[in-house]
């Protein structure tokens, strides 16, 4: 018997949860911001789903009511691809070792 | 165009380097190169898109304008936002994945055959409940996350909003939920759809106004995992694996780290979410208490006095360091003592701040060396050994009474073992109880010397007597 694609997909949904998890314990907690923030950005590769939603539509009918929510969300992902990885840059960036001054 | 196949292994390779983005956060130095990763996997994902999708059409210029406005004002914020204002900032992001989740959902309902998912009124049963919970766990996140940014940003009060019958309420909404996306399944009625979405924003709103401003780390952590939950929903649906692993990640990072928060407070994720602590908290008898115990109370130049003597101080970042954008005086303050060969050391509480790591940030910006900054359990034991705690914005996470005082609602919440130290400086506005609403017994220690002041303003008032 042939086995349901779905199948697959929840196997690695639930191996992913288990990665997640042993992941995550060992990010360190003076790094939980940044993780936040960066959690956040790959979150919206969701953006996929939107520009696949945007361009559904024909090139007649560009803006469909489909393709148009697609259109919303793929400027509403774009705002926090680029803002949550730049701003996990940001602050990453400051937990540089200092040198000491003297 | 490439073939299905190319694009799901390039949809892996784009979910391990997210994996591997993650995994670079274990360690300060390895973390730049983990967000370079993070980086390389979204390209990837998105260059894959538009080569499977392979309609390069006028369609095509409208996505990649509408990328280009949306990643403008992202960029913007990124570079505009001030460092304290970072729970907000994630906050407000959080609710933008909900929102992206739930129209990425209505765009696949509306125009099924584009997603392989079968025709309108006939979409396949599986995805049609994957899409209503991705869509339905989205729009929880979006407003609640919203919910989460006007409390943050304080242009909704902080405190909690509780009204009779609220869990019930919720509970109903909820079940509601679960009834229509029945419903949805067996009728695919578009008014259901719509209705599904509705009450899912409202449930959101409901979720949140109950939970006081100190919860928010939990709240924030929350919101997280949703969102991540949101987007393995969306991926089910689109049968995307980069989507499927990233939502897995997100949703258990927000979930561990909601964990870690509650552990924190020594309080259940349950009674966070049903919330209202710290709503009364100006019952009669503790004002009376508050009025008749003697305080000591000094000023800057005795606290720079102790501190100028003291071989070691440690220093107690909370909320109230944020909130007076103290950290840069602060710095400066331990640097004027570390030429005097003092030792100085930061202690953080995992609750302070209104979101986790959020006084590390804080202090990361202030160029404090990651090396000084100690979290709870490796600083505890120091206490005793050093002669200055200085204790700026914190407040219920240096409480004895949760070590002594079986009867505090804060009681069994670890907590710095501040009053161990010689003497103890407390930076505080007023004498006023913190979020738990509860008396801090150190201010009426010996021991304890209270600076009434804005943190900021007292700290640059012992900067200058330093010299």
């Amino acid at each position: 018997m042939e086995i349901d694609p779905f199948i697959f997909r929840l196997s690695i949904f639930i191996l992913s949860i288990f990665i997640g998890y042993y992941v995550v314990w060992s990010v360190t907690p003076s790094l939980h911001t940044p993780l936040m923030s960066v959690t956040n950005a790959i979150s919206s590769v969701i953006i996929v789903g939107a520009i696949s939603a945007a361009l559904a539509g024909s090139s007649e009918n560009v803006f469909s009511t489909s393709s148009t929510f697609g259109f919303i969300a793929i400027i509403l992902a774009a705002v926090n691809i680029f803002g949550g990885f730049l701003v996990t840059q940001r602050m990453l960036q400051m937990y540089k070792k200092k040198k000491v001054k003297n | 165009m490439i073939s299905a196949n190319l694009s799901a292994v390039f949809y892996l390779i784009s979910g391990i380097l997210f994996i591997l983005a993650l995994r670079g956060l274990s360690s300060p130095d390895t973390s730049r190169q983990g967000n370079y990763f993070g980086i390389a996997g979204m390209i990837i994902a998105i260059v894959v898109t538009f080569l499977s999708v392979g309609n390069f059409s006028t369609s095509l210029v409208y996505v990649i304008i509408f990328l280009m406005i949306g990643g403008a004002i992202g960029a913007i914020i990124a570079f505009k936002i001030p460092m304290t204002a970072m729970p907000e900032l994630v906050a407000g992001f959080h609710s933008l994945v909900g929102l992206a989740a739930v129209f990425v959902a209505i765009a696949a309902y509306l125009n099924p055959e584009a997603f392989n998912l079968g025709n309108i009124g006939k979409i396949k049963l599986a995805s049609l409940i994957e899409m209503s919970i991705g869509a339905a766990v989205g729009a929880i996140t979006f407003s609640g996350s919203i919910i989460a940014f006007l409390k943050l940003r304080g242009i909704m009060s902080g405190s909690p909003i509780i009204f009779s019958g609220q869990h019930f309420l919720n509970l109903i909404l909820g079940i509601t939920i679960f009834i229509l996306i029945f419903y949805l399944c067996k009728t695919q009625s578009d008014n259901i759809f719509w209705t599904l979405i509705a009450i899912s924003f409202l449930v959101g709103v409901l979720l949140i106004v109950p939970i006081g401003g100190a919860d928010m780390p939990v709240v924030i952590s929350m919101l997280n995992s949703y969102s991540g939950w949101a987007a393995a929903g969306i991926g089910f649906t689109l049968e995307n694996t980069a989507l499927i692993i990233t939502g897995a990640l997100v949703g258990s990072s927000g979930a561990i780290l909601s964990y870690i928060m509650c552990k924190a407070m020594n309080r259940s994720f349950v009674s966070v979410i049903l919330g209202g602590f710290g709503a009364d908290n100006s019952s009669d008898d503790l004002k009376e208490k508050i009025d008749q115990k003697p305080v000591k109370s000094g000023n800057a130049e005795d606290a720079a006095f102790l501190m100028k003597n003291a071989s070691s101080v440690i220093i107690v970042p909370g909320y109230g360091m944020a909130v007076a954008q103290a950290q840069h005086a602060l710095r400066e303050m331990v640097d004027k003592l570390k030429k005097n060969d003092i030792k100085v050391t930061y202690a953080i509480h995992p609750v302070a701040g209104r979101m986790p790591g959020h006084m590390n940030v804080l202090l990361a910006e202030a160029n404090v060396p990651y090396d000084e900054v100690f979290e709870l359990e490796d600083i505890n034991n120091d206490f005793a050994n050093s002669d200055v705690a200085f204790v700026i914005g914190a407040n219920d996470v240096t409480n004895p009474v949760a070590k002594t005082d079986p009867k505090s609602p804060i009681f069994g919440m670890p907590v710095l073992d501040v009053e161990k130290c010689k003497s103890v400086l407390f930076v505080k506005r007023s004498l006023s109880p913190g979020y738990a609403g509860i008396d801090n017994e150190l201010f009426y220690k010996e021991n304890t010397l209270m600076l009434f002041a804005d943190a900021k303003k007292m700290t640059e008032d012992i900067v200058k007597n330093l010299d």
